[in-house]
């Protein structure tokens, strides 16, 4: 698949954010003043610059609104509706942290529920995908998941959160693991998608088109395979083992502040993985995987 | 709503003869030529050194190696199948992609797409492109705009691909009526889906191409074993000798 910019921007900086916005919800830190307003807008900033670069992706933003109308069958809807009820629920508990309202709890732990359900329901608009073998697999949700709340216990100051970032790790592994073999387990050639399998073995004579098009463009993409194995390893220093083991040491916010840069960035170069290594099985009319 | 009916009163659909069809593109070019008047599919660059542009049916050419039989040579017309368990209408975030209940055709409403190309990832067959000049997406529409359009001669009340090929390689009907001149061409034919581990249940159906046997011997071969006689009979024995 098309490793398109705006959409890893988007599920990487809001999958952070959102996770952050739960643990503030949640009220792991409890911060107050200007402490309080500079924390929550880094929640928030996150949340809606990712929300923000997604729209980017849109060929046809004007229709946005349509969007919240489908949520009964559409994940990408249900998302709609869940970002922004995080967001409007979110938004009383950080006035109250930021001018001490004492505004019960429970509703910043409503809230927090709801960024979850939010990167859950990012997660199901790739795992539902059944013509991409390597995301349609309960393993996506979970490293999607795992990702923002390492992410919000990182930056929230967790004891924990190095442990939650070797998971991460171990989430990042497995999925590789069980990915790369999706594509065979999925059982579909090109015998099976012109169905001339029942005649013998098809293979590609002349190309449909001498020139690109749009499924060649969006959904067969090979150029970014090649340092697959080399992202692999970068992606996994820098989104859990280096950030886990700066967190360890005695180096207060700026140890968060750098292991969440380090995060991020690796964060980037997994989710980037995350498309270009996915494969569609509208390929096999075009050869690949032949 | 993007939830799929649960029953449709008619399945209207194609049934593409793989035994039949040339490869000729004529089913593209007229359905380009119709649907560019209609819904508008643009082109970028179109006669410059990197053409690109949207289309609504593509007609791929395969080689088929067989066992025991000489290799074949299968064009391979690919459109939207009008599924009934279409996967590209349930995730569609906006309504815009939909299937009829009346006869099953799957369609865009391209005034409430956004051109999020979601729909185009969950379909397994390609059937959807995004227009690169109007951001919404694009696909077959069976020519909801020919077939039951009064305005055209009868004849002409067909899907623009269908009415022009040459070879009879496209069939036009109701699937979901087992008397239909298409559901019995799918029946004595062993008209098959397309990927049915995907689960889509596609409405269109793809008729095999006829075993061809074993390779003729070719109509030149006797003249390979010609023995001279008379003259240059005597002449051959006589060469050959020195």
């Amino acid at each position: 698949m098309h490793p398109a910019l705006s959409v890893i921007l988007f599920s990487t900086l809001s999958g952070l954010g959102f996770g952050f916005l739960a643990f503030l919800g949640w009220g792991a830190l409890m911060p107050s003043g200007w402490a309080a307003f500079f924390l929550w807008a880094l929640g928030y900033g996150l949340a809606v610059a990712g929300l923000l670069a997604a729209t980017f992706h849109l060929g046809n933003p004007r229709n946005a609104l349509k969007a919240f109308t489908q949520w009964r069958t559409s994940w990408l809807s249900r998302e709609a509706w869940a970002s922004v009820a995080t967001l409007v629920i979110l938004a009383p508990v950080a006035l109250s942290d930021i001018f001490a309202l004492g505004l019960p709890r429970l509703i910043g732990q409503i809230g927090g529920a709801l960024a979850i359900l939010t990167v859950f329901t990012t997660a199901m608009i790739y795992t539902q995908i059944r013509a991409v073998p390597r995301w349609h697999h309960w393993l996506t949700p979970v490293m999607f998941l795992t990702f923002a709340l390492a992410g919000g216990a990182m930056l929230s100051g967790r004891a924990w959160a190095p442990l939650l970032l070797l998971a991460l790790g171990a989430v990042l592994l497995a999925l590789w693991r069980v990915g790369d073999g999706a594509f065979a387990r999925a059982r579909q050639t090109l015998g099976t998608a012109t169905g001339l399998d029942r005649l013998g073995v098809p293979s590609v004579l002349d190309p449909a088109h001498t020139a690109g098009n749009y499924l060649k463009r969006e959904m067969i993409f090979v150029v970014g395979r090649k340092h697959a194995a080399r992202l692999r390893r970068i992606a996994l220093a820098l989104a859990s083992i280096l950030p886990a083991l700066i967190l360890l040491l005695p180096l207060g916010v700026w140890g968060i502040a750098l292991a969440a840069l380090l995060h991020l960035a690796g964060a980037l170069a997994a989710r980037w993985l995350f498309f270009a290594e996915a494969e569609h099985v509208v390929g096999l009319y075009y050869g690949a995987r032949g | 709503m993007t939830a799929l009916p649960q029953t449709t009163a008619r399945k209207l659909g194609l049934v593409i003869d793989l035994d039949t069809c040339v490869g000729c593109q004529a089913c593209v070019t007229a359905c380009k030529g119709w649907n560019d008047a209609g819904i508008g599919l643009s082109d970028q660059d179109p006669y410059g050194a990197d053409p690109s542009g949207t289309f609504l049916n593509r007609v791929h050419s395969y080689e088929v190696a067989i066992p025991d039989a000489p290799a074949q040579v299968v064009t391979f017309p690919r459109s939207c199948l009008h599924c009934d368990n279409a996967p590209c209408v349930t995730v569609c975030p906006t309504g815009a992609s939909y299937k009829r209940a009346e006869d099953g055709i799957v369609l865009v409403n391209e005034d409430a797409c956004i051109g999020c190309g979601l729909c185009a990832w969950a379909c397994p067959y390609g059937a959807r492109e995004m227009d690169a000049d109007q951001g919404v997406m694009k696909k077959c529409t069976l020519c909801v705009d020919r077939i039951y359009n009064e305005t055209l001669p009868e004849e002409d009340r067909e899907p623009a691909c269908v009415r022009t090929c040459p070879t009879n390689a496209r069939h036009f009907g109701d699937l979901a009526d087992p008397d239909s001149a298409v559901s019995r061409l799918v029946a004595e034919r062993q008209g098959y889906d397309l990927m049915p581990d995907m689960g889509t249940k596609p409405t269109n159906k793809y008729l095999p191409p006829r075993r061809k046997g074993p390779g003729d011997a070719s109509p030149l071969a006797p003249l390979l074993d010609i023995k001279a006689t008379g003259i240059a009979g005597w002449l051959d024995r006589m060469l050959g000798k020195l």
